[in-house]
């Protein structure tokens, strides 16, 4: 029993730092030489030791992936916190809900965010011969594990 | 200041007194406000804000000036004009027919409104207010940048996402809570009211036999109340039927 408690949480948790790491780190498109994220493009300069960083554009899609981004951290926090109040309030044999309703939130909107980001990236940035760095994988990788994690919260029954 | 020593109090007020005249007397000059920039599209309206604040009353011979220098140029053209009650707006020159009064002395309020925006209104507009005896102040300025279309804000879009879901959500949550609320409250009462009609009917059949003059058991009592039911519902569900029928 204690033991599920940990898997469940550190589920959870990794759901929080996957979506963290993807959400500040610089990494979403990659080129020969730039690096940008939803918050700015970086430029290394050729002998790799200069870096200038720009902001990103103030593009309306732009602006909604980071907001989603964002909501999504929101949620994930939320849930982990309620999931705390409830292991202590909920009546025996009650069930997560609320935990993992803002759960489920959470892996959607990173889901809308990156499906955004992959459909309208060539409005913000010029260069072509750009691929997708890890950042941008790491939020793939979040939607399926945050949508399981609320899915196993709905599941769950209390036990004392 | 140490109580024991009532010769010593005058001093620091007077200092203070000093301090204070020497700080406040530059601020007997009138301060007017405006915005740095101002944006506008082709053909739209801007409204441009100024206001002030003065040590004086608010004056009857109070006046406001707005200057306009165009981008690159070197004079500045006054267009507009307030004194003694009286809006004067330009009738000859670039902004002629264009500008609107929309201030207030009494408020502190001496806005303009330039209708109809065109690219060559791109430039340094000037309010410059005086309020006798005020008179002596800085004016202040405020560019305007006529554009296509105006550009929206960066972090407009962003908040609205991120307050809208958020309110949405919390919305949402409240009215879930809120109908399950009224649900199992209703739900409570339908229970109490069940068992008392349960209670009531179970009295009712004992009472028609004892009008037929004969005390059937209990169990036949039960069963009319089954059939009687049932067929209550069989009736119900074919009269659904029928006004569907009708319907179509």
């Amino acid at each position: 029993m204690l033991l599920l408690l940990l898997g469940i949480i550190v589920l959870h948790v990794a759901v929080l730092v996957l979506l963290f790491v993807s959400t500040i780190v610089s990494q979403w498109m990659v080129g020969n030489g730039h690096a940008t994220d939803l918050w700015q493009n970086c430029t290394t300069s050729s002998l790799g030791n200069v870096q200038h960083c720009f902001m990103s554009s103030a593009n309306e899609w732009l602006q909604s992936v980071q907001a989603t981004m964002i909501l999504s951290i929101i949620f994930s926090v939320l849930s982990l916190f309620l999931f705390f109040c409830q292991l202590f309030t909920l009546t025996k044999g009650g069930r997560f809900y609320i935990t993992g309703v803002f759960q489920i939130l959470a892996g959607l909107c990173v889901m809308t965010a990156a499906s955004i980001y992959t459909v309208r990236h060539p409005e913000w940035h010029f260069t072509l011969e750009n691929s997708y760095g890890f950042a941008y994988i790491l939020a793939w990788v979040a939607f399926p594990l945050a949508l399981l994690s609320g899915v196993v919260y709905v599941i769950l029954r209390k036990r004392e | 200041m140490a109580p024991g020593a009532p010769s010593s109090s005058p001093s620091p007020v007077l200092a203070a007194l000093l301090f204070s005249s020497l700080v406040l007397s530059p601020a007997q000059a009138i301060v007017v406000y405006t915005d740095r920039e101002a944006h506008g599209a082709v053909g739209s309206r801007v409204t441009l804000h100024c206001s002030f604040w003065s040590s004086e009353w608010v004056s009857d011979d109070i006046s406001f000036t707005w200057r306009y220098q165009p981008e690159g140029g070197r004079d500045a053209i006054s267009i507009f004009h307030y004194a003694k009650g009286q809006p004067y707006i330009d009738e000859v020159g670039t902004f002629k027919e264009r500008i609107q009064w929309v201030g207030d002395p009494h408020w502190k309020d001496g806005s303009i409104v330039i209708h109809n925006l065109d690219y060559s209104d791109n430039g340094t507009f000037t309010c410059d207010v005086k309020n006798p005896p005020d008179i002596v102040g800085k004016t202040s300025q405020v560019t305007l940048y006529v554009f296509e279309k105006v550009p929206t804000r960066y972090g407009v879009v962003l908040g609205a996402v991120i307050g809208g879901v958020l309110g949405g959500v919390l919305l949402l949550l409240l009215l879930f809570y809120l109908i399950r609320y009224c649900w199992l409250r209703r739900q409570a009462a339908l229970q109490r009211r069940l068992s008392a009609v349960e209670k009531g009917k179970l009295h009712k059949p004992a009472k028609d036999s004892s009008k037929r003059g004969r005390q059937t058991p209990v169990l036949y009592a039960m069963l009319d109340h089954t059939r009687s039911t049932k067929a209550a519902s069989e009736k119900k569900t074919k009269g659904l039927g029928e006004s569907r029928k009708d319907k179509k």
